[in-house]
């Protein structure tokens, strides 16, 4: 047998196998436990599961409790949170990023706020939205209060998701672009941001779903918790499925933790077919580009 | 050295980078239609000065430049000359290819028009790609396919493609940044061959860190050293026999 | 060379080194042989002049081995400046050393063909000029050992008085002749003027072995100036 004979390294190979099964595991176990969790929702809510609860309105009793209102609240406001949040930040980010110094005390000062605004707590958000655009600009307790609210707090996402998009597109194609003749403004439009565009549109994901499930800001701002009528236009009163959910889990009817749960799917669902859309959206726009006349 | 303006002409160039200075008083003379190559060991200052006759050094934070860089005897380096209108006459070509991932053959080539917004008629479009591709010695390769993505031709296509991008800008210098750096042999020698055609009606300079290189394309070699210019001679004299020294030691290999 | 420092390659500077040794080596055997023929003449030493024309087996060696060893100097390094400069040298000189051997072959072979001749009056005069040509043939090389540009021009001056020798010695023995005539003094005569012509060569290829000199020195190329272009 010769020197080279897989039994002379038995020690390394056994420590190598068990790295990989720790890593393994470290990727099953949280899998199993979300689907189990979400199995688990899915089947407690599926009595519930019809047309009736997708068209219904929110009711007292447990049996004729519909959604409808959360549903489309829930689109309405992420409709308007991008309209309001995308702009402005890959705006911040393309700023920032390629106009700013990215060396100066000011630009990383800007970067660790940004960083941290990411992290503060949601309803924090919905204290400052309360006060700014419900109160002081006098929208109300509406639907735009409410989105411009969420747009805040995913503006922190959108910033740092872009930048990092941004980042990712070489300085040699700057550079390239630069000698070429054109100016900052030129290489960022037509060189920078279609490089970057799938990156951006992941972060925009991102914040969309993120906005999708918050309830404390949205509580704070004041939305409804039970609601008879579909928002009808951006200064209406307004409801999200999260605050419905929450509403529902807070009864003590049991029979009302068979509509949360229903309410939970639903929203997963909802969720899952927006990141879809989008995903599609970033494949067809990547497609297109390779093939670009 | 006819008597006729320089094409380039460096007179006291200062540079660096905050504190540091890079360059130390160059004085340079670029004749036209010839390639001229730039020799040293790394660190010499040989890319800043490089990138000084295009204003790209600048774009760096905390770059700086002194001194007199003048193109057809007029001053290049002073605020009333808008740099990104100077690249247009004078343009580069890096060491490792970058064409535009997103973009195709035919897209990258006319890019260099498109995105500084000087779009043409579709006819002149069209004789602009294929004036530049055969300049560069690629259109052959590349007529059938020109709506493939750039980054799916070779190292040597790519950059010989970055050259036809460049020409099509319509420069009357061609900077070469050490171009065959990142190429093997054969893509190497093919652009050395471009170089000798293109030198006919372009100013080229080459920085190189091969003095192979630099021996068979140019005309005349500048050896920097330290951010000085030790010595600049008509090619063969340099190669044969230095003047300097320092010129001794570095080509034959006693340092570097 | 060019002392201080040294290549980073330290196999080619090991190459260089052993071609200039090389080149000494070989220049050495030929400054040898011109000695000892000249030698074996003034003595009549038949078996020296044997032996000296033996020499030149390694002599041609030494060309067939130098000129290899500088092509494959050139093709692994492409040497430049100076190091080119001493391979082309090295092509070049061997051309010159060669010639040379086979010059002090020749005044071998004269040697033999003048054995028992009686007296050589001649011989002092040959003596002298083979004096002055084998000082310039070390002069020479020293100053190639040394890449002396100064003492190689130096050797380039002292090639008149080498042509000036030659011419004497001709018409001294073509006077020989005319005044006393004979079959065997002709061909005596002869021998000698073949004698003279061959160290007036071999002076002439010392001023090569100069020029090139200078021109590896410095780098300036003398040939086909002329003794003017010397001075």
């Amino acid at each position: 047998m010769s020197a080279l004979h897989p039994r002379h390294n038995r020690a390394a190979r056994r420590w190598e196998a068990l790295f990989r099964g720790v890593c393994l595991g470290a990727v099953a176990l949280p899998l199993i436990v979300l689907l189990g969790l979400v199995g688990d929702t899915v089947l407690r809510g599926l009595p519930k599961l019809d047309l009736d609860f997708l068209t219904g309105f929110p009711s007292r009793k447990w049996e004729r409790a519909g959604l409808l209102p959360g549903l489309v609240g829930s689109v309405q406001l992420i409709v308007l949170t991008a309209a309001l949040a995308l702009p402005v930040g890959v705006g911040a980010a393309v700023y920032l990023e390629e106009y700013g110094s990215r060396t100066s005390r000011i630009a990383r000062v800007i970067e660790v706020n940004i960083a941290n605004l990411a992290g503060v707590p949601s309803i924090l958000y919905g204290l400052l939205g309360l006060e700014l655009f419900v109160r002081a600009l006098g929208l109300g307790r509406s639907l735009l209060a409410g989105a411009a609210t969420l747009a805040l707090l995913v503006l922190p996402v959108v910033i740092l998701t872009t930048r990092e998009a941004l980042r990712t597109v070489p300085d040699s194609l700057r550079e390239a672009a630069a000698a070429l003749g054109a100016t900052r403004w030129q290489i960022t439009r037509q060189v920078v941001l279609p490089m970057a565009l799938p990156g951006i549109l992941t972060g925009a994901i991102l914040a969309v779903s993120r906005a999708m499930g918050e309830t404390a800001p949205l509580v704070v701002i004041g939305a409804l918790t039970f609601m008879t009528y579909v928002p009808d236009g951006v200064d209406s009163y307004f409801t999200a499925l999260p605050i419905l959910i929450f509403n529902w889990t807070s009864r003590p009817d049991p029979g009302f933790a068979t509509t949360a749960a229903a309410g939970i799917t639903v929203l997963l669902v909802t969720l899952l077919a927006l990141n879809l859309g989008a995903i599609v959206l970033r494949g067809r726009l990547m497609a297109r580009r390779q093939g670009s006349p | 050295m006819s008597a006729s303006t320089p094409k380039l002409r460096a007179a006291d160039v200062r540079a660096g980078f905050g504190d540091k200075e890079v360059l130390r008083g160059i004085h340079l003379d670029v004749a036209p239609q010839e390639v001229t190559a730039i020799i040293g060991p790394s660190g010499c200052g040989k890319s800043t000065f490089l990138r000084n006759l295009n204003r790209m050094h600048e774009l760096v934070p905390g770059a700086w430049l002194r001194g007199s860089l003048q193109l057809d005897g007029v001053e290049i380096a002073g605020a009333d000359v808008d740099p990104v209108l100077l690249r247009r006459r004078v343009g580069m070509v890096f060491q490792k290819p970058n064409p535009f991932p997103t973009m195709s053959i035919r897209d990258n080539v006319l890019a260099g028009l498109r995105l500084t917004g000087r779009t043409l008629g579709r006819a002149d479009e069209e004789l602009t790609l294929q004036r530049s591709l055969t300049q560069a010695a690629l259109w052959d390769e590349v007529k059938d396919r020109l709506r493939d993505p750039a980054v799916g031709l070779s190292g040597g296509q790519q950059q010989r493609l970055c050259i036809a991008r460049s020409l099509a800008v319509g420069p009357e210098v061609l900077l070469m940044d050490e171009p065959c750096s990142a190429l093997d042999p054969i893509a190497t020698a093919r652009i050395e061959d471009l170089i000798h055609v293109l030198r006919e009606s372009y100013t080229i300079v080459i920085v190189t860190h091969s003095m192979q290189q630099a021996a068979r394309v140019s005309g005349r070699t500048a050896f920097f050293l330290m951010g000085e210019l030790v010595e600049v001679d008509d090619t063969q004299s340099l190669f044969t026999r230095p003047r300097d020294k320092r010129t001794e030691d570095y080509i034959t290999g006693r340092f570097g | 060379m060019s002392p201080g420092p040294q290549h980073i390659d330290r196999e080619f500077q090991r190459e260089l080194q052993a071609l200039r040794d090389h080149l000494l080596r070989m220049g050495g055997r030929v400054e040898e042989m011109v000695h000892l023929a000249v030698q074996s003449l003034v003595e009549d030493d038949m078996e020296l002049a044997e032996r000296t024309i033996r020499l030149d087996n390694a002599v041609n060696q030494d060309e067939r081995d130098i000129d290899e060893r500088c092509i494959r100097m050139l093709a692994r390094w492409q040497p430049m400046a100076s190091d080119l400069r001493l391979i082309t040298f090295g092509f070049k000189v061997v051309t010159d050393f060669e010639r040379v051997g086979d010059l002090a072959v020749s005044i071998c072979q004269r040697a033999k063909e003048l054995h028992g001749d009686g007296v050589k009056e001649s011989w002092a005069e040959l003596s002298v000029m083979a004096g002055r040509v084998t000082d310039m043939l070390t002069r020479a090389l020293d100053a190639f050992a040394r890449v002396d540009e100064a003492a190689a021009r130096a050797v380039i001056g002292l090639d008149d008085a080498v042509d000036d020798d030659d011419r004497r010695i001709s018409r001294g023995q073509l006077e020989r002749v005319r005044g006393e005539g004979g079959e065997g003094l002709v061909q005596h005569c002869i021998r000698v003027q073949n004698i003279s012509k061959s160290l007036e060569r071999i002076g002439d290829h010392c001023t090569n072995i100069a020029e090139r000199t200078v021109f590896l020195a410095g780098g300036t190329d003398l040939r086909y100036t002329g003794p003017r272009g010397v001075r």
